[in-house]
């Protein structure tokens, strides 16, 4: 139930408040997905989404300071600090 | 598919794997880290991660699979809702194959005439109710915290729109208080010695309550805590981070998965699942037994809605299938290779206990992703 991959929103196609929803593209499948917990998030945002409801939109600044963190400490840049992995904010 | 090919890097994933050797030499014991989430334990073996790390390094799998910690007597409680006449009984797919006692799932009452149908969002039982008005139709729901808000979304839509033939047999559980239960599990201290030196912490759970939860247990069991993302990167990245914290003999919540989880969650989430839903005084897991205030169910305002108050559902004593080790593996104690049932007479085509059915449970990962790695050590050792 929890295997959820990260989805992109094509359009929003319901604005009401109680039921908002989008359509969102999963690698190719497009499903209605409820943004009733997300209604900010606006096309092009990736959403994580369980049971139909998108729970959080990805943060890509967060995601692309995650990426460098991976690439510098796997190349033995990084220092054993633990900091530089995106520490807990 | 962005924001996950980019987490799966097989070069990278070894040069990570070549730190975690490096740095993990601090102690004599090897470190024990719990990945709490199934989520987890899924990814650990289908990217085979155990075989990357140093055997320094161990991962025990938690009892974070919502289908494997559904105890039996809540399938048995299911079953007879859907075999009574004008019930419609509505669930998420992998919940239909679960065995209830003697062996019955939902799926093999739905062949036998019941009526049970499988959803893929609450409001689809929500439509359901207002296309059949004749029928009474139960959301059967289950899941941590992130079922949960779409479960209270349904219950306030139904209020709503007045539906009077719309319930919810609610099984939602609590994260922290099974980290909690664990972490004071008698199996964990054997001989006074605490076993577990830090936990992967929920990723999905997360975006939902946040990372402050997890302060208590850092604190309070002087545990590292690592939320960490589903993808292989996103794994080893934490038990690196978990390794620098036993290292440096800090006990801290660190947030490896900054991308999607933030100190706080999702507080709109938060506030409607508070609104609809307030703790149970005991509920029982399998594995864990009654663990106190661990799951919700709905409040006396929407009573109206509670499939148990409608039904007068009463607890029933639900039995495991003998020689199942469902309990064992959720507490982490056991692994499925110990269970003599596994992949003989119970495999995922034909479970025998939770953790075989849902592809988040151990069972189920080790089966579909460990078995033939397993047999040719085997043959090579013989
Ligand atoms: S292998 Fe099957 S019977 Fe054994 S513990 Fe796992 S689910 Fe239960």
């Amino acid at each position: 139930m929890c295997l959820a991959v990260p989805g992109k929103i094509i359009e929003i196609i319901i604005e009401d408040p109680l039921l908002p929803a989008a359509r969102v593209d999963f690698g190719g499948v497009v499903k209605e997905i409820s943004l009733a917990y997300t209604p900010h998030a606006r096309p092009g945002d990736y959403v994580l989404t369980h049971v139909g409801f998108a729970l959080t939109v990805i943060d890509e600044h967060e995601a692309a300071r995650t990426l460098e963190a991976l690439r510098e400490v796997a190349a033995g840049v990084g220092s054993a600090a633990g900091r530089e992995w995106a520490p807990a904010r | 598919m962005k924001h996950a090919t980019e987490y799966r890097d097989g070069g990278l994933a070894r040069q990570l794997a070549a730190r975690i050797t490096a740095e993990a030499v601090g102690r004599a014991e090897p470190y024990r880290f719990m990945e709490f989430c199934g989520g987890h334990t899924h990814a650990i073996s289908r990217y085979g991660l155990e075989d990357l790390l140093p055997s320094s390094v161990r991962l025990i799998h938690g009892p974070g699979c919502p289908v494997c910690v559904l105890p039996v007597a809540r399938i048995d409680s299911a079953i007879r809702l859907a075999e009574q006449p004008g019930i419609t009984l509505c669930t998420y797919g992998d919940l239909m194959r679960v065995p209830g006692s003697r062996g019955v799932s939902l799926l093999r009452a739905k062949a036998a005439g019941a009526d049970v149908r499988m959803i893929y969002s609450a409001l689809d039982a929500i439509a359901l109710a207002r296309a059949e008005p004749q029928r009474q139709v139960v959301l059967f729901a289950i899941g941590f915290e992130t079922t949960t808000p779409p479960t209270a979304r349904a219950v306030r839509l139904a209020a709503q729109m007045e539906l009077e033939n719309f319930t919810v047999f609610c099984n939602h559980v609590l994260t922290p208080a099974a980290i909690q239960n664990i972490l004071e599990s008698p199996d964990l201290r054997e001989f006074g010695r605490v076993q577990l030196d830090g936990f992967i912490g929920p990723a999905h759970v997360s975006t939902v309550i946040g990372s402050e939860p997890y302060t208590f247990f850092a604190e309070e069991f002087a545990k590292p805590v690592v939320i960490a993302g589903f993808e292989p990167l996103d794994v080893l990245q934490a038990v690196l981070m978990l390794v620098r914290q036993v290292n440096q003999g800090r006990h801290e919540v660190e947030n490896q998965y900054g991308r999607a989880v933030s100190p706080g969650g999702n507080e709109a989430a938060k506030r409607e699942v508070a609104e609809v839903f307030e703790l149970r005084k005991t509920f029982e897991w399998r594995g864990l037994g009654h663990v106190p205030y661990s799951a919700l169910r709905l409040k006396a305002r929407y009573g109206q809605f509670d499939a148990e108050r409608r039904f007068g559902l009463r607890d029933l004593a639900g039995r495991d299938v003998p020689g199942c080790q469902c309990g064992a593996v959720l507490r982490g104690v056991k692994t499925p290779l110990d269970c003599r049932l596994f992949g003989k007479v119970c495999t995922p085509e034909s479970p025998m206990g939770s953790c075989m059915v849902s592809p988040e449970g151990a069972c189920s990962a080790y089966w579909t992703y460990k078995r033939f790695r397993r047999g040719a050590t085997e043959e090579s050792a013989a």
